[in-house]
C-alpha cells in the first residue's frame, strides 16, 4: 500500500502532496520536514530506500526536486522506484519538458491528471502504471535528465 | 490506452485555461498569474519559514472573507478552492473552506464540479462528518448521462466514501459494471474494491460480477479486478482454485507480449503464489522474459514466488542465480533487493548465504546504514549458538551508532530475543559475555525497550539453568559487574537498568565474598540520594536495601536512610521507610520475612487473614464493634446524614433507576478525605511490596515444568554440536583453498568473520530443507484429497426426502403419501416426518424458524415427489442402504433434540469403505455439528476417530460419545461437536479428517470440510417491547435500507413471518405498519430490527452493538425478500 506521495524541493518546500491515509494536517508538515531531511542526508552511493519509522520511503531525485513515496512493508520497493520514473515521464510528455515551477503552478492540473490517469492508485495500491506514454527508452531516464530543469 | 482518457487529457489544459488560448507552461503561467500565480511565486521567493507563514495567513484571511461573501460567483469560488488546496498542502488549516468545496461539487458546471470534487477528496477523510453532505451529489452524478460526471463521482467514491452510506450507491455502481465504456467499468470495479476493503460484508453478493470483470476484454478492467482477487485469495486461498486457469492465461498473455509492456505483473504474481504448483513452466518463461524488459521489481517478485511455492530444483537454481546477480550488482539499489531476497530464502536454503558470505561481510561494513540494517536482519535470521557472539557484537555496534528511537527499539528487541526471551536455550556462550552484552543492551536500549526484556532477564537469573553452580556463578558475575558499574562516577544509566541492578543486588549480594552487605547498601543509598533517579526506581532501590538489611550487621546507612525517608513527601517512599524501620527493630522477624535466595519460590498467601482470628475475637470480647464491609458503612452513613452528590446527574433515560439512591462512588470520595492516612498507607504496602518481586514468581507448577525442559535440552545439545563443528571446518577449508591466492591481510580478517558468522549453517540446512519439503508435500496431498471428496459429493445421491415438503395446507395428505410410497424405509424415518408435520401444524411454527425445507415448499408438488423417490431408489443397493441409515440416524437425533431444528444430511466425503455426512442442529446455545459415519463395506471397522482442525473463528468442543471403538459392518455411527463462534465472520470453513482402522488393512484417513455461515449462529432473541426500546437507544451501529417487497408478501405480517422463518428473527410486536424484531448472534450479541412498510417498500433499520452484524443481516434480509 502506498501511504503518501510527495514532491519536495531541496529547500524543503512542498510542491505536491497526496495522502492515501488520513494524516492530521499538523502532523503532515512535521512528516514532510523529516522526510526531506532524511532524503537530503543521503548521498548518491546510498540506496534509494529508507526505513522510516514503521514504513519505507522510496525516493528519487530529479535536479532539485525530490519525489518521495511512502509505502508499507508489503510493497515492492523496486516497483515503486520504477513507478516514480514512469510518473515523471508522463509529466514530461504532458508538459513537454516539465519544470519544478510547473509542478507548483499546476497543482490542480496535476491532481486532475492524477485522477484521470492513475486511477489504479485511487486506493493507494499500485498495479497498472497506465502511463499516457509507453516509451521505454531507458537510456534517457537517468535522474536529472533534460526533462527537469 | 482508452480514448476517453486521451480525451480528458487533451481537454484538461483547455478547461483550465479557457480564458486564454494556447497550452504549455508559458501560457499557463500567464493565465494563472492572477492570484494563485502570485501566491506561488511569492512563496517561492521567500526565504524564511516565518515570512511564509505570514503570507499564507494573510492569504487565508482574505480567502475566508471571499468564500463567505454572498456575492462570490461559482467561478471565483473555483479559483478560491485552488488556492485553498495550495495553502492546505503547505500545512495550514483551511477547514473553513470544506463546506464550500462540497457546495461547489454540488452546484458547479463540469469544470467547477471537478475542482470541487478534487478539493473534497484532498480536504476530507473517510470519517469526516461533512462527507455525508456529499452523498446526494455523488448519487446524482452517478445517474448522470455525462460520462465525465460519472467518472468523477466514481473516482471520489473510490477515494473517500463514508462506510455507512455504501448501500445508497452500491446498486448504482453495480450497474456501472455493465457500462459500455471500459473506463467506467474499470472505475466501478475499483470503487467496489474500495468497498471490499472497508466493508466486505456489503459486496459479498457481487462476487460473480467480479468474475465477469476478470474476463473483461479491456486490460484495465481485468487488472483492476485482480486487486480484489488478490485480497480475497489472501483471506481464503482454497475458495478460488478454479480461477487458476484464468490467471495462468493472463500471465501467458503478458509473457507472450500480447498485453502492453508496461503492464505490471507483480500483483498477478502474488495472486498466483497460492496456486503456483502448475506453473513452473510459465515461471521460467517469465524469468527469462523479464531480463529483456529490465523490470527488476518483477524479477524480485518471481524469486520470492519461487521460494514460497513447492520447491522445484530447476527453479530454485534459477532463482539462486538471480539472487546472486542482485547481490553482486554494483548498483546499490539492486544490492538492497538482493539482500532482501536473501532474507526471505535464508531459512529455507542457508547454503545460498554461504555462497554469498563475502558479499554479506562487505555489506556489514557498508557506509549506507540501510544496507547495514538489512544485513543485520539477515544475520538475525541465521543466528545460532556458534555465531551468536559475532552477530550480537555487530548488532551492538550498529546500535551504538544509530539515534533513531524506532531503530533502537527494534534492534534491542532482536538482541534480547536472541539472548533472553527464549529462556530455555539461550544462545549465550558464557556468563561474562552474557552479562556484559545485556549491560550494553540495557544501557543503550534504556527506557524505550519493551518492558518484557528486563522482566525476562530477571526471571532467567532467578530461575537459572539446570546447573546450580553455573547459576551461582552467573549471579555472582552479574552482581560484581553491577557494582563496578555503580562505582563509576558521573555515569547516568537508564531507569530500567537501575531497576534491574537494584533487584539483582538485593537478591544476590550474599554471594559476594569481599564486600559486605553494608557496602552494597551504602552504594544503593548513594543512588537513592541522587536526584536524577525516578521515584519508581527509588522504590526498587529501597526494596533492595530492605532485603539486604537483615544480612548487614551494623548499619548506620540504614538508620540514616530511615531517618531521611520517613519524612519524605512521597507517600510511597515514606511507607517503605516506615516498613523498614519497624522491621529493623525486630531483626529475627525480618530474617524470616526476607529469606535469602527464595525469589522464585511460591508464597502461600492467606487471603482470608485467618491468623488474625484470635486477635479479632479478643477485640470483640473486649467490646469492639464488629467489622463492617465498606459498602455497608457507606449505606449506614447515608441513612444517617445527607451528603453532597458528587456524581454528575445522569442522562434522562438512564437516571430513573437510580433516583433516591446515591451511588457508592460519590461517597467514597468523601470518606477518603475524612479517613485516616495510615489506613490508606497500609493498603499501599500490600500492593507495593509485591511490585519488585511479583513478576518473578511464576504460577504454581511453572517451575518444575521448565526444569524438565532444560534437562531435555542439555541432553540433546552435545551431539549436534560436534557434527556442526565438523561441518564448519569443512566449509572453512573449502573457502581457504579457493581463495588462497588473493588473500591480503584484510581479506583474511573478513574471512575469519565470515566463518564465524556462518558457522553451523551447513548442517542445519539439510535438516531444514528436509523438514520443509516434507510439510509442503503433505499439504498438497491433503488438498487433493479434499478435492476428491468434493467430487464424490456431487456424484452422490442423497437428496434427502425431507427437502420435498409441500405447502402447509395438505400436510396430512402428503404424510399419507409418504407412508404409502416409502414403506420400506425404517419406521424411524417416518417418525421424522410425522414429527416435522406436527411442527408444521402446531402454532409453534412461528417460533421455529429457518427450516430450509420451507423454501422448497412451494416448489414441491406431488408430481415432483415421484421424481424424488425415484432418485432415491435407483442408486445401487449399498448407497440406498446408507441413505436409509442416515435418515434413521437423523431421526434418532431428532428424538434427542426434538425441540431443535436440524438441516438435511449432506455427504461431505466418502470412499469405497465409508461415507461421512453431516447435519447441523441449531441448538439454542450453540450449533451442534453431527458427522455420521456409515460403514459401507462388509467388514467390521475396528475403530474410527474424527478430528477437527482448529479454525480461527470457531471454538469446537467435542460432545460426549464421540469415539467409536468398533463399528459393525453396514452400520452408522455419529460424532457430535458443538461449535461456538469466536468472532463475527460471514463465511467460514470447518474442516477435519476421519481416521479409521479396518480389520485387516492398515488405518486410513479421509478429509472433509463443511461450510458454515453466520446465519447458523443467529438465534431469536425474546425480549419485550420495553426492553427493545431501551436496547435500541444503547446501540451505536445502525444500518438502514429500503427493500422492495414482492407481491406475495405485500402485508407486513407475512413479510415478517418470512424473516422469522428464514433468519430466525423473533417478532416482538407489530404495531400498525411497523414491526419490531430481535435476534442474537451466539453467544450473546444482540441485534434489533425495526421495519416499516410504505406501499410495497419495506424500510429496514438494524441496530446492534457489533458493527458487522447489521450489514450481514441486511444482506440476508435482502436475499430473503428478493428470493421469495
Amino acid at each position: 500500500m502506498i501511504k503518501f506521495f510527495l514532491m519536495v524541493n531541496k529547500q524543503g518546500q512542498t510542491r505536491l502532496s497526496k495522502y492515501y491515509e488520513h494524516v492530521d494536517i499538523n502532523k503532515r508538515t512535521l512528516l514532510e520536514t523529516e522526510v526531506i531531511k532524511s532524503c537530503l542526508s543521503r548521498s548518491n552511493e546510498q540506496c534509494s530506500f529508507i526505513e522510516y519509522k514503521d514504513f519505507k520511503l522510496i525516493y528519487r531525485q530529479y535536479a532539485a526536486l525530490f519525489i518521495v513515496v511512502g509505502v508499507n512493508d508489503t510493497e515492492n520497493e523496486m516497483a515503486i522506484y520504477e513507478f516514480i520514473h514512469n510518473f515523471v515521464e508522463v509529466l514530461d510528455e504532458y508538459f513537454s519538458r516539465v519544470s519544478e515551477l510547473d509542478v507548483s503552478f499546476f497543482n490542480t492540473v496535476f491532481h486532475s491528471t492524477w485522477q484521470a490517469h492513475s486511477s489504479p492508485y485511487q486506493t493507494g495500491s499500485c498495479s497498472v502504471t497506465q502511463a499516457g506514454v509507453q516509451r521505454c527508452d531507458h537510456g534517457s531516464l537517468h535522474p536529472g535528465s533534460p526533462g527537469l530543469k | 490506452m482508452s480514448d476517453i482518457v486521451e480525451k480528458t487529457l487533451t481537454a484538461l489544459p483547455g478547461l483550465f485555461l479557457q480564458n486564454q488560448p494556447g497550452g504549455g507552461p508559458a501560457a499557463a503561467k500567464a493565465s494563472f498569474s492572477s492570484r494563485l500565480g502570485s501566491l506561488v511565486r511569492g512563496i517561492t521567493a521567500l526565504t524564511s519559514k516565518h515570512e511564509e507563514e505570514k503570507l499564507i495567513q494573510q492569504e487565508l484571511s482574505s480567502l475566508k472573507a471571499t468564500v463567505s461573501a454572498p456575492t462570490t460567483t461559482l467561478k471565483m469560488m473555483k479559483e478560491c478552492m485552488v488556492r485553498l488546496i495550495y495553502c492546505e498542502m503547505l500545512g495550514y488549516d483551511a477547514s473553513f473552506g470544506y463546506i464550500h468545496a462540497i457546495k461547489l461539487a454540488q452546484q458547479g458546471n463540469l469544470l467547477e464540479k471537478r475542482v470541487g470534487y478534487l478539493a473534497v477528496s484532498l480536504f476530507l477523510h473517510e470519517s469526516h462528518e461533512l462527507l455525508l453532505l456529499l452523498v446526494n451529489t455523488v448519487v446524482k452524478d452517478l445517474q448522470s448521462t455525462n460520462l465525465v460526471e460519472v467518472c468523477m463521482a466514481l473516482t471520489v467514491v473510490s477515494q473517500i466514501f463514508p462506510r455507512e452510506m455504501i448501500p445508497a450507491v452500491l446498486p448504482l455502481i453495480e450497474d456501472k459494471l455493465q457500462h459500455s465504456k471500459e473506463i467506467i467499468r474499470r472505475k466501478a470495479v475499483l470503487a467496489l474494491y474500495k468497498f471490499h476493503l472497508i466493508a466486505p460484508n456489503q459486496v459479498q453478493h457481487i462476487h460473480i460480477k467480479f468474475r465477469k470483470a476478470l474476463c473483461d476484454r479491456d486490460v484495465g478492467v481485468m487488472a483492476a479486478s485482480l486487486h480484489i482477487y488478490l485480497r480475497m485469495i489472501k483471506e481464503n486461498s482454497s475458495g478460488y482454485k478454479d480461477l487458476t486457469g484464468s490467471f495462468v492465461t493472463i500471465l501467458k498473455q503478458v509473457v507472450g507480449g500480447k498485453l502492453p509492456v508496461d503492464f505490471n505483473y507483480h500483483i498477478l504474481l502474488q495472486v498466483l503464489q497460492k496456486y503456483i504448483l502448475l506453473l513452473y513452466l510459465t515461471m521460467i518463461l517469465t524469468i527469462s522474459a523479464i531480463f529483456i524488459f529490465l523490470s527488476l521489481a518483477i524479477l524480485f517478485e518471481c524469486v520470492h514466488t519461487v521460494y514460497s511455492i513447492y520447491p522445484k530444483s530447476e527453479l530454485l537454481e534459477k532463482a539462486a542465480k538471480c539472487i546472486g546477480k542482485f547481490v553482486l550488482s554494483p548498483k546499490i539499489n539492486l544490492k538492497y533487493l538482493g539482500l532482501k531476497a536473501l532474507t526471505y530464502v535464508i531459512q529455507q536454503d542457508p547454503t545460498l548465504a554461504l555462497q554469498h558470505q563475502m558479499t554479506i561481510i562487505e555489506c556489514l561494513d557498508h557506509p549506507d546504514p540501510i544496507i547495514k540494517r538489512e544485513t543485520l536482519e539477515l544475520l538475525y535470521r541465521i543466528t545460532n549458538a556458534q555465531n551468536v557472539t559475532v552477530i550480537v557484537q555487530k548488532m551492538l555496534e550498529y546500535l551504538h551508532q544509530s539515534k533513531e528511537e524506532y531503530v533502537i527499539v527494534n534492534l534491542v528487541g532482536k538482541i534480547a530475543d536472541v539472548l533472553v526471551l527464549n529462556t530455555v536455550d539461550t544462545y549465550a556462550p558464557d556468563n561474562a559475555w552474557f552479562i556484559q552484552t545485556m549491560n550494553a543492551v540495557f544501557s543503550v536500549g534504556g527506557d524505550v525497550m519493551h518492558p518484557d526484556i528486563p522482566n525476562n532477564f530477571l526471571r532467567l537469573l532467578a530461575e537459572g539453568f539446570d546447573d546450580e553452580t553455573e547459576d551461582q556463578q552467573l549471579r555472582l558475575y552479574a552482581v560484581q559487574s553491577y557494582l563496578t558499574l555503580l562505582d563509576m562516577e558521573n555515569v547516568f544509566y537508564p531507569q530500567r537498568f537501575l531497576q534491574v541492578m537494584s533487584w539483582v543486588l538485593g537478591e544476590y549480594s550474599y554471594l559476594l565474598d569481599k564486600e559486605t552487605p553494608a557496602e552494597v547498601i551504602a552504594k544503593l543509598y548513594k543512588l537513592l540520594m541522587n536526584d536524577s533517579v525516578s521515584s519508581e526506581t527509588k522504590t526498587w532501590l529501597i526494596a533492595a536495601v530492605t532485603k539486604l538489611t537483615p544480612q548487614a550487621h551494623s548499619s548506620d546507612t540504614v538508620e540514616r536512610l530511615i531517618h531521611e525517608f520517613t519524612i519524605s513527601l512521597d507517600t510511597c517512599m515514606r511507607q517503605h521507610a516506615f516498613e523498614l524501620k519497624h522491621l529493623h527493630e525486630n531483626v529475627e522477624l525480618m530474617k524470616s520475612l526476607l529469606p535469602v535466595d527464595r525469589s522464585c519460590e511460591d508464597l502461600a498467601v492467606d487471603a482470608s487473614l485467618s491468623f488474625l482470628d484470635g486477635f479479632v475475637a479478643e477485640g470483640l470480647s473486649q467490646g469492639a464493634a464488629p467489622y463492617k464491609p465498606h459498602h455497608q458503612r457507606q449505606e449506614e452513613k447515608l441513612s444517617q446524614e445527607k451528603v453532597l452528590n458528587f456524581e454528575p446527574y445522569g442522562l434522562s433515560f438512564s437516571s430513573s433507576g437510580f433516583t433516591g439512591r446515591q451511588s457508592p462512588a460519590g461517597i467514597s470520595l468523601g470518606s477518603d478525605i475524612s479517613g485516616n492516612s495510615a489506613e490508606t498507607g497500609l493498603k499501599e504496602t500490600n500492593s507495593l511490596k509485591l511490585e519488585g518481586i511479583k513478576k518473578l514468581w511464576g504460577k504454581e507448577g511453572y517451575l518444575p515444568k521448565k526444569e524438565s525442559k532444560t534437562g531435555d535440552e542439555s541432553g540433546a545439545l552435545p551431539i549436534p554440536q560436534e557434527s556442526i563443528m565438523e561441518n564448519v571446518d569443512q566449509a572453512i577449508t573449502k573457502k581457504d583453498q579457493s581463495q588462497v591466492l588473493t588473500q591480503s591481510k584484510e581479506e583474511k580478517e573478513k574471512q575469519l568473520l565470515a566463518s564465524s558468522l556462518f558457522v553451523g549453517l551447513g548442517s542445519e540446512s539439510t535438516v531444514n530443507l528436509l523438514g520443509k519439503a516434507d510439510t509442503v508435500s503433505h499439504k498438497f496431498r491433503r488438498k487433493s484429497k479434499i478435492k476428491e471428496a468434493k467430487s464424490g459429493e456431487t456424484s452422490s445421491t442423497h437428496n434427502m426426502t425431507c427437502s420435498s415438503f409441500s405447502s402447509l395446507s395438505n400436510v396430512a395428505y402428503e404424510d399419507d403419501y409418504y407412508l404409502n410410497t416409502l414403506h420400506d424405509r425404517g419406521d424411524k424415518e417416518l417418525k421424522t416426518f410425522s414429527l416435522n408435520s406436527e411442527l408444521l401444524d402446531s402454532e409453534s411454527l412461528t417460533e421455529l424458524p429457518l427450516v430450509e425445507k420451507f423454501s422448497n415448499c412451494s416448489l414441491s408438488t406431488p408430481s415432483l415427489f415421484a421424481d424424488n423417490s425415484m432418485e432415491i431408489f435407483h442408486p445401487p443397493q449399498s448407497i440406498a442402504a446408507s441413505v436409509a441409515k442416515e435418515s434413521s440416524l437423523a431421526s434418532s437425533f431428532l428424538e434427542e433434540t426434538t425441540e431443535y431444528i436440524h438441516s438435511n444430511a449432506m455427504e461431505v466425503c466418502n470412499n469405497e469403505t465409508i461415507s461421512v455426512s453431516s447435519y447441523k442442529i441449531w441448538k439454542d446455545d450453540c450449533l451442534l455439528m453431527v458427522w455420521s459415519v456409515t460403514n459401507k463395506s462388509g467388514l467390521e471397522l475396528k475403530s474410527a476417530n474424527l478430528e477437527i482442525f482448529p479454525a480461527e473463528n470457531f471454538k469446537v468442543t467435542e460432545q460426549p460419545g464421540c469415539c467409536l471403538p468398533i463399528m459393525e459392518a453396514e452400520s452408522t455411527k455419529s460424532f457430535q461437536y458443538s461449535v461456538q463462534i469466536e468472532k463475527p465472520f460471514t463465511e467460514g470453513i470447518l474442516s477435519g479428517f476421519i481416521s479409521y482402522h479396518m480389520m485387516d488393512t492398515h488405518s486410513a484417513q479421509l478429509e472433509f470440510s463443511v461450510n458454515l455461515s453466520l446465519l447458523d449462529f443467529i438465534r431469536p432473541l425474546k425480549i419485550s417491547s420495553e426492553d427493545f426500546g431501551k436496547l435500541w437507544l444503547s446501540f451505536a451501529n445502525d444500518v438502514k435500507q429500503n427493500v422492495k417487497m414482492s407481491e406475495s408478501q405485500a402485508a407486513l405480517s407475512s413479510a415478517l413471518k418470512t424473516l422469522q422463518q428464514k433468519l430466525r428473527l423473533h417478532i416482538i410486536e407489530i404495531i400498525g405498519n411497523e414491526g419490531l424484531l430481535a435476534c442474537q448472534l451466539l453467544p450473546s450479541i444482540p441485534c434489533l430490527l425495526h421495519c416499516r412498510v410504505y406501499a410495497d417498500v419495506l424500510a429496514l433499520w438494524f441496530r446492534s452493538s457489533c458493527s458487522t452484524l447489521p450489514d450481514y443481516l441486511l444482506y440476508q434480509c435482502q436475499k430473503v425478500m428478493e428470493g421469495s
